[in-house]
């Protein structure tokens, strides 16, 4: 018991620091070990899944909401797109074949790790130039950060906000159907579709990944797919590592958070991909 | 200090605030599932036959006032749960003071939002 124990507090604390900087819920790392490691029934990996999203979301959201890295008005706004998908997700789940979804949703992340590298690739710095929209205007989600590792104050526009909506609806719709790609797209939606900054977009994402579990996470946790055992120190692991995670994240450049991206973005979306063959990885 | 200036300060303020309240809710479900994690160490179990574990709210309430670890672990999960929650209710309040009337209703079509799944997710499992 004491083995199981110390491999879930230090499975956490590195889904915690991975989750916390790159505002990604650790279901990636999660699953698998849980899964294939451990031989534990994918319907309690979900259940822990769940809870380490929530962790890691809280324990990163306290020190980004001190430091001023993420956006509350866009997150609240966008929030609505993706509690209403969850919700009709997890309503839609058994009436629903999601093999298509699975190879739409992978196909995204597919694109978006080509659109990465592109931006990598492109410029040396990562600053965004992206004109403000008038809606953007209109609901006051244009905002500003301190970036430690650049040394400067960097003020930002959001445009396309129709476009990210669509696309957090999108992501609601996953995370409540398929229990996958809660932070992932996120980021996308405000990184590629809504040209925010990487910092912010990651940060804002942590925000917004466990409000969108919550509304699920009650499901689980009534119908018995949270094992005490396992999230215990699961959560507890996360907890830490996310209070480590957004140290480090805030000075790194943001040009590395994106090349750390592309790798987990392509891993994501492959195994999305596998998952549509009926692979699960 | 201009006048844009006095409001990010403002609005600093509020994070600040939204944020001590996420502390203490994370701080509280923390102890409580490190409690129940020391409490599976002594007692060298989960307080329950092999496989079971308490879903309700009242077979983790009995659970808790029997020092079972189980019981003690899922009402410590539960709390972290509700932290998402509280962090939007809590922002309601943040937007009111700071008279942003538009953010205060959209916060509240979220935290109803959330009410509701909530509720399907308790009667619909």
């Amino acid at each position: 018991m004491i083995y199981s124990l110390l491999l879930m507090l230090g499975v956490g604390a590195l889904a915690g620091v991975f989750g916390a900087i790159l505002g990604i819920g650790g279901g990636m790392i999660i699953t698998p070990i849980l899964t294939l490691g451990m031989g534990l029934d994918i319907k309690y990996a979900i259940g822990a899944s769940i809870i380490a999203v929530i962790a890691t979301s809280s324990g990163s959201t306290i020190a980004y909401l001190k430091d001023e890295m993420l956006n509350l008005r866009v997150a609240m706004f966008l929030e609505i797109a993706t509690t209403v998908g969850a919700v009709i997700g997890a309503v839609l789940t058994g009436l629903m074949h999601p093999t298509f979804l699975y190879f739409l949703f992978g196909a995204l992340l597919v694109f978006t790790t080509y659109n990465m590298i592109r931006k990598l690739m492109g410029k040396g710095q990562d600053d965004q130039d992206a004109q403000a929209d008038a809606l953007a205007t209109k609901l006051n989600l244009n905002g500003t950060y301190y970036d430690k590792a650049l040394k400067k104050q960097v003020d930002y526009q959001v445009q396309n906000v129709p476009g990210g909506f669509i696309m957090m609806f999108g992501a609601g719709l996953a995370s409540g159907l398929l229990g996958i790609g809660s932070g992932a797209f996120k980021v996308l939606a405000m990184d590629t579709i809504m040209h925010m900054p990487l910092k912010p977009s990651s940060a804002t994402s942590n925000l917004m990944m466990g409000v969108t579990a919550a509304a699920s996470a009650m499901v689980y946790f009534f119908n018995g797919s949270i094992k005490a055992g396992i999230a215990a120190p699961l959560a507890i692991g996360i907890l830490l590592g996310a209070l480590v995670g957004t140290r480090i994240m805030q000075h790194l450049k943001p040009r590395l958070i994106r090349m750390i991206f592309v790798p987990v973005m392509l891993y994501l979306g492959l195994q999305m991909i596998a998952k549509g063959f009926g692979v699960t990885i | 200090m201009s006048e844009k200036e006095s409001k990010a300060k403002e609005m600093h303020q509020v994070e600040l605030m939204i944020g001590q309240i996420l502390r203490i809710g994370v701080i509280v479900s923390a102890t409580v599932i490190a409690l129940g994690i020391i409490l599976m160490l002594i007692k060298g179990n989960g307080g329950y036959p092999n496989g079971v574990q308490p879903t309700g709210f009242r077979s983790i309430f009995t659970g808790v006032l029997a020092l079972r670890p189980f019981a003690v672990i899922m009402l410590g999960l539960f709390l972290l749960i509700l932290t998402p929650t509280l962090r939007v209710a809590v922002s309601i309040y943040a937007f009111a003071v700071e008279k942003d009337h538009l953010y205060v209703w959209i916060t509240t079509v979220v935290l109803i939002i959330l009410i509701v799944a909530s509720i399907i997710g308790y009667f619909g499992s």
